[in-house]
């Protein structure tokens, strides 16, 4: 082994149980890398090396004495729209100023029990809204790969950014994220690690600062799907503090890895066949039903006729009830305000200074949407459109096991790539945005690298709560594709 | 009779409808597992979920969908077994998340009714139009510091039922005693303890007036919030006088918020529809549409008390009391428990009376509730028992009464205290009437001839002379006897 970098998630619990490396050796690693490496990344919006420092002593008693969670001593880092006890939570907005939350969301709670050692809080678009992770308060996060040749700093795709260049860099092992509409997928096929949306329901939300509720789901983001398949067990779970939370067993994920694809059927819907997709990325989709094909699976053309009404549908329910769920940053009970005369003038100034551009244009539209005059028109609508792209899934899952597709249209773009048009950024989130609507489960994995050496992510959608298919699928594309590029600004040696 | 104003123009009808929110009695709010119980120090019923910190989520507390169940049942109204929640969207201080989680579109109950008891006994039924739970806000209190306001949140998320009736109220009576109605159910099922001191009880009423005759409705005014029965009923009359005035002086009545003032008898406007707010109701997405089971609410109806109405009838046959009787004793639970545990061992009728008239009378003056009366329905029918055998008479009685309540000592005891045992000796009782027929004879002349009433002169004077124990009916024979001798 060259360096404590280069074991992932599974290894380094082996090694952990194995007594070969300790708890604290490893955090202690992973806590250098962040300050030889975030100063430029920006991945964390708060380190906690002293906290996490404990936690690893701690594992390490645990496990001399053979105990200790299936997490004991994993070094993590944590999305910060998690809401974690004691330590401030941001949602990367300078609304919620200093606050520190005197609970513990549901979802890190979970990784806690199982012994997990949080190393900080992570970078993300403001709560949660963007796809480039340049609209958070606390700056943007830079992608650790580099196009060849070239030393423009690239996004790390959004909304959990911080996440999936923390995990690719190799300051963490693993990482939460939080997808509403690609935002777990989409960064991590931007910089070249697996991550995976569970089915909604799957994870609890409580205690995750909401976006939009109907289709906020938390899952994993790793360097492999073995990692994701151990942090979703862990992660996942009936919650009786979240409604929405379903109530059915957590399978054991990473035995799932085994299954291999022999007779799955792989379905391609027609419709993502998108017009101006480059033809790498349509090539690399090729190659990897080809990969499926050859593991063993069937590949079956299907048809999502309401695809084209993702994206507008999305941004209207997902904004509608953004536009709600934002309503309680007023500063009246905690966070930043800014004093006026009159409660409505506290209301705009707080609300003025808090909130960066992208959330207010957000929270405008769905406002706008639910609006008296404009609910029919807009917010009813979608609801029904949304109704028809999940019998669109439903009816493509009588006939397959799962869908493949590219995870976006393009590469990581560079930071000063961004459009002019926010409606141009929205269509990052084609491809993610569908599953996201029918609530299905979906992950991206790392596929092969674009022409300029920026890595590119597959999907693959599932059916509801059947991860366990997702990962076998996944897992075989992980094999074929064997992806074994580093980025360039990487915690190990061997980089 | 049909109620009227008469304004310059002749006569007017008024259009009532209320909507009520009932506090539900629960031990947690509706979505959080913080006490629902009223009072308390500022913000120390609050929990996380309803100062709307980030990340806190909704959960239905059960007990609160059962007792709007129970409540639909009492108003004899559809139970929907689908209904939903949605987000009313609005800013203010004292509504933490920004919106309140109400059932805008899909309520839990449907359409019922009640039967009101009006002053000339006659009745009428007001329709429900529907039931829905909906979150209480907080506190905003204004007038503690110059320049700042204060927020309790200790009411935030606290359960309501908005009982919304259909318009079919046309006189400030009829708004009384169905609000009367209505907290005697909600009382009686105990889903709602219509304290309206206390805020667990308020009105918001509708009001439109029309010339009688005609079948639309015309515009009206929603007066808000209105804390006690004598205020709907006066706010409906001077509301339907300002709109009247307004009709007549041709103008239009513009549809608006307005509150009542009570000091000055008026109500005023408080926001024009202009700039009434943009709800942007919503599905809650934080919730599930609510399903319930037929068969969980055939349960919660098996379970459910006597109603009101059916005690009141119930009453009337088995005990033989009046309707108006029986109403009375129905007002409150508690009354007609008492009153059934009296009844059974006694004259039915002759409790009834005495209830309604010292019993009562007797609360009144102590102040004392049926709940903590200073005597016991046995302590009652004990002495109720002493008047049917003829060990006292009921004017006696009503002394032991005020002694028992005085003393708490038992009615026996204190007729034996006392010595009230009253005299059913007829040569006593004759002894007696001689003595005062002797001291008296010129009013026995006259008797004779023929004044009759002095009849009752006799009775007075004897029995202040047997100190009050002498038998009624045997004073009276005695005397008839010996007068006509």
């Amino acid at each position: 082994m060259s360096s404590i970098h280069d074991l992932t998630l599974a290894s380094a619990r082996d090694a952990l149980k194995a007594r070969k490396i300790s708890a604290v050796e490893l955090t202690n690693a992973h806590i250098d890398a962040i300050e030889r490496l975030d100063g430029q990344l920006n991945s964390f919006i708060t380190r906690t090396p002293d906290q996490a420092r404990e936690a690893a002593k701690v594992s390490d008693e645990a496990l001399a004495k053979g105990e200790g969670g299936s997490l004991c001593g994993i070094p993590l880092g944590i999305k910060d729209l998690f809401c974690t006890n004691g330590v401030r939570t941001t949602a990367a907005s300078k609304i919620l100023g200093n606050f520190v939350p005197p609970y513990e969301s549901t979802v890190t709670a979970n990784l806690l029990k199982d012994g997990a050692v949080f190393l900080g809080k992570l970078n993300l678009d403001e709560f949660a809204m963007g796809s480039a992770n340049l609209t958070s308060a606390f700056g943007p996060v830079e992608n650790p790969w580099k196009r060849k040749g070239s030393d423009v700093k690239l996004v790390p795709g959004g909304s959990s950014g911080g996440s999936a260049a923390a995990v690719a860099a190799g300051l963490v092992l693993g990482a939460t994220g939080t997808d509403t509409g690609g935002s777990i997928r989409q960064p991590a096929a931007f910089t070249g690690i697996a991550g995976i949306k569970p089915t909604y329901g799957r994870c609890s939300r409580f205690g995750t600062i909401a976006f939009a509720s109907s289709l906020d789901q938390a899952g994993p983001m790793a360097r492999n799907l073995q990692d994701c398949a151990i942090l979703l067990e862990s992660m996942a779970g009936f919650d009786p503090r979240d409604s929405t939370s379903v109530d059915t067993p957590v399978p054991h994920y990473e035995a799932a890895l085994k299954r291999g694809v022999k007779g799955l059927r792989v379905g391609i819907p027609k419709e993502y066949h998108v017009e101006g997709m480059p033809a790498e990325i349509e090539a690399l989709w090729q190659q990897g039903m080809d990969w499926l094909r050859d593991a063993g699976a069937e590949i079956v053309e299907v048809s999502l006729p309401h695809t084209k009404y993702g994206l507008p549908t999305y941004y209207i329910a997902a904004l509608a009830e953004a536009s709600s769920n934002l309503a309680r940053y007023d500063g009246v009970r905690f966070g930043e305000r800014v004093s006026a005369p009159t409660l409505d003038g506290l209301y705009e100034a707080s609300r003025a200074a808090g909130f960066g551009d992208e959330v207010k244009r957000r929270i405008l539209i769905g406002t706008h949407v639910l609006s008296s005059g404009y609910y029919d028109a807009y917010y009813l609508r979608a609801q029904k459109v949304r109704t028809l792209i999940q019998q669109d899934f439903l009816k493509a899952f009588e006939k397959v096991d799962v869908l493949l597709t590219p995870t976006a249209p393009s590469g990581a773009f560079a930071q000063d790539e961004k459009p002019s048009d926010p409606v141009q950024m929205y269509l990052n989130d084609v491809f993610t945005v569908p599953a996201s609507m029918a609530g299905v489960p979906a992950l991206s994995v790392p596929a092969g690298l674009d022409a300029r050496g920026v890595p590119l992510g597959l999907q693959l959608i599932g059916k509801f709560f059947d991860e366990e298919t997702l990962i076998a699928a996944g897992h075989a594309i992980e094999q074929a594709a064997a992806f074994h590029y580093r980025p360039t600004i990487h915690a190990g040696v061997s980089a | 009779m049909s109620y009227r104003i008469t304004g310059n123009t002749g006569e007017w009808e008024i259009v009532v409808g209320l909507e009520v929110h009932a506090q539900v009695v629960s031990e947690a709010k509706l979505f959080s597992g913080a006490s629902a119980e009223y009072g308390g120090e500022p913000n120390t019923h609050v929990s996380l979920v309803d100062a709307g910190f980030p990340g806190m989520l909704p959960v239905l507390n059960q007990e609160c969908v059962a007792q709007a169940v129970r409540t639909g049942l009492g108003l004899e109204a559809e139970v929907n077994l689908f209904s939903r929640f949605d987000r009313k969207n609005y800013f203010y201080a004292d509504l933490p998340t920004g919106y309140q989680i109400s059932q805008f579109a899909h309520p839990i109950i449907g359409k019922g009714k009640v039967l009101v008891d009006l002053a000339d006994g006659s009745t009428r039924e007001i329709g429900v139009t529907r039931l829905h739970l909906e979150q209480d806000a907080g506190k905003s209190i204004h007038d503690q510091d110059p320049t700042r306001s204060f927020i309790d949140l200790n009411r935030a998320g606290v359960a309501l039922m908005e009982i919304v009736s259909e318009p079919d109220i046309r006189s400030p009576e009829e708004a009384g005693a169905y609000l009367r109605k209505l907290r005697q159910i909600l009382r009686y099922i105990g889903t709602c303890d219509g304290n309206m001191e206390e805020g667990s009880m308020r009105a918001d009423v509708n009001v439109s007036v029309r010339k009688p005759g005609e079948t639309e409705y015309r515009t009206r005014c929603e007066i808000k919030n209105v804390n006690s029965i004598r205020f709907v009923m006066m706010a409906i009359e001077v509301e339907a006088q300002r709109q009247i005035e307004v009709w007549e002086a041709g103008g239009t009545v513009d549809q608006e918020t307005r509150l009542f003032d009570h000091v000055r008898g008026e109500t005023r406007s408080l926001r024009s529809k202009e700039d009434a707010h943009d709800y942007r109701y919503f599905p809650d997405p934080d919730l599930l549409p609510l399903l319930i089971e037929q068969s969980w609410v055939d349960e919660l109806k098996a379970a459910l008390p006597e109603l009101p109405e059916a005690k009141r009838v119930r009453l009337e046959q088995e005990y033989g009391v009046s309707r108006y009787e029986s109403s009375v004793l129905c007002v409150e639970q508690a009354v007609a428990d008492f009153y059934e545990t009296v009844a059974r061992g006694a004259d039915a009728r002759l409790a009834a009376n005495w209830m309604l008239g010292d019993f009562f009378a007797a609360l009144n003056r102590t102040g004392r509730s049926i709940e903590d009366s200073p005597v016991s329905a046995e302590g009652l029918r004990e002495l109720l028992g002493l008047i049917s055998n003829s060990t006292i008479n009921g004017k006696i009685a009503k002394e032991v009464l005020e002694d028992m309540v005085e003393t708490g000592d038992s009615a026996s005891a204190i007729v034996e205290r006392k010595g009230l045992r009253q005299v059913t000796d007829t040569g006593a009782i004759e002894n007696a009437i001689r003595e005062i027929l002797a001291a008296n004879s010129d009013k026995v002349e006259e008797y004779k001839s023929g004044k009759d009433k002095l009849f009752g002169f006799f009775v007075g004077q004897t029995m202040k002379a047997m100190k009050g124990k002498g038998n009624p009916a045997l004073v009276n024979e005695t005397l008839k006897k010996l007068l006509s001798e």
